[in-house]
């Protein structure tokens, strides 16, 4: 009798943690963009301390400023990520899977890779080979690394944004 | 009893609704809550239903893009409008422009795009900027003309980032396009495409990238789009620290280089003039602009030729 009211109490206490863990104030949130970098503080300024990919699932804690507070994959260490890069749909990548079939009309999941993508921009390009997207990838490699925008700001006397917007 | 008003249902409902725990699919609050609702009389069966049934269908809108599909739509826009008008391909003055514009971007109240921003001077007399959705945006060396500092400069790549953040490119794409498109998406969502579906995507793909192309090279936005996109750009200039009036020396300075009928801003804007009529409601006109001579400096170095 004993050992079962142990037992119980052992599994009433793991439900309040899980409880705890999945209830208020925290929410499950993916990453929308190509490559999302979060920061050690709540600026693009901020030091980089890992580099999250598309569709990746995170732990959003708090928001700033709009910025969130996240629990990278793996139970990592907690960052900042701009609410930009960040959406409340789960990214599905594997199509046929359960999850996509009953959920996909409830608009809470998005398809990744569906739609225009990839394929769609290879069938354009073989229909209009007159259309040259050489310097459109030589644009998207232009990145201005942080060290630089803010020697950028400093220089022009300029305010850099901590709050990177609403 | 006293029946209660339908909006009073509907809040109930939303409120059953959001307060479901995020394991739950939208659909099976929809029905508890619908159903909750029911029990208290609030509803009729009917209404359940159809309450049930809206939630479930997706409206199909431009904001049902995602910001991966959003992506491929400006890379193909942007590869028409280098087609076009060709780059300049100056290093220098386009990696100035990107730091320029990747600043102001970070200060725009959505500096996380897919692909990010990205910038391209185009080598063409025109006075023109595109913006194509998802962050690539244009300027021509005869826009870059019309500024006299980097402040004005800030003030053009802010206006565009202004239209990439409210998404007005994917907004000129034909409603009834989109709608089949995305639906044949809902349709086909959970499996994998066949070959009719490429194509019939690809069609609605180049449908779009036509809609938006001819919209910002022939037609232009309409006025209030213009003016949403030049508040904007007055927000991100103050908070970056640029002075906001630059925006209107720029536009002063582009209406005396403007020929009226020509290729360029003059058929695609409402005129400089106007603009700068609608920026000054926003009480933005106060100090008199001032140059900072660190900006100055080398934003003649970088632009100072263009």
């Amino acid at each position: 009798m004993a050992r079962l009211s142990a037992l119980l109490a052992a599994f009433l206490a793991l439900l309040a943690v899980s409880t705890a863990v999945g209830g208020e104030g925290r929410k499950a949130m993916s990453v929308q963009v190509k490559q999302g970098q979060v920061r050690a503080t709540p600026s693009f300024l901020g030091k980089i301390v890992a580099t999250l990919s598309y569709g990746d699932r995170v732990e959003a804690l708090e928001d700033k400023n709009g910025w969130m507070k996240i629990v990278p994959p793996g139970n990592k260490a907690p960052g900042w990520m701009h609410a930009s890069a960040l959406t409340e749909k789960k990214i599905v990548f594997k199509a046929g899977s359960k999850e996509a079939e009953t959920g996909a009309s409830g608009g809470e999941l998005a398809l990744a890779g569906k739609g225009f993508n990839a394929d769609v921009e290879a069938e354009f390009k073989s229909k209009h080979k007159d259309i040259d997207f050489t310097w459109i990838d030589r644009m998207e490699e232009i990145k201005a690394p942080p060290g630089k925008i803010s020697a950028f700001l400093r220089e022009g006397q300029l305010t850099p944004v901590q709050g990177g917007g609403k | 009893m006293k029946k209660p008003q339908g909006a009073t249902a509907l809040a109930l409902l939303l409120l059953a609704i959001t307060g479901w725990p995020a394991c739950a699919t939208l659909d099976q609050a929809a029905k508890l809550g619908t159903s909750m609702a029911q029990s208290r009389g609030l509803v009729t069966e009917d209404q359940t239903k159809s309450i049930v049934r809206s939630a479930s269908a997706v409206a199909k809108t431009f904001e049902d893009i995602t910001p991966e599909q959003e992506y491929y739509i400006g890379r193909s826009v942007g590869a028409v409008i280098v087609n076009k008008y060709k780059p300049y391909p100056n290093a220098e003055a386009n990696d100035y422009l990107n730091l320029l514009g990747q600043t102001l971007a970070q200060a725009s109240d959505r500096p996380e795009t897919f692909g990010g921003y990205h910038f391209l001077i185009l080598d063409s007399e025109e006075i023109n900027a595109f913006a194509a959705p998802g962050g690539l945006v244009f300027v021509s060396r005869g826009m870059l003309r019309c500024c006299k500092s980097e402040d004005a400069a800030a003030a053009v790549l802010a206006h565009e980032i202004g239209h990439v953040q409210l998404r007005h490119g994917l907004q000129a794409i034909d409603k009834s396009r989109l709608t089949q498109a995305l639906t044949t998406l809902a349709a086909e969502g959970a499996k994998t495409f066949g070959g009719k579906d490429l194509a019939d995507l690809t069609k609605a793909f180049e449908g779009s990238i036509g809609d938006i192309t001819s919209t910002m090279i022939n037609n232009g936005y309409s006025r209030s789009f213009e003016r949403q996109a030049d508040a904007d750009a007055v927000k991100i200039l103050s908070r970056v620290g640029y002075d906001p009036n630059a925006l209107i020396a720029m536009l002063e300075e582009m209406e005396k280089n403007l020929k009226a009928g020509g290729p360029d801003f003059a058929k695609t804007h409402p005129t400089p003039k106007s603009r700068i009529d609608d920026i000054e409601s926003l009480n933005v006109r106060g100090a008199a602009f001032s140059v900072v001579s660190a900006r100055q400096g080398r934003f003649r170095k970088a632009l100072g030729n263009i």
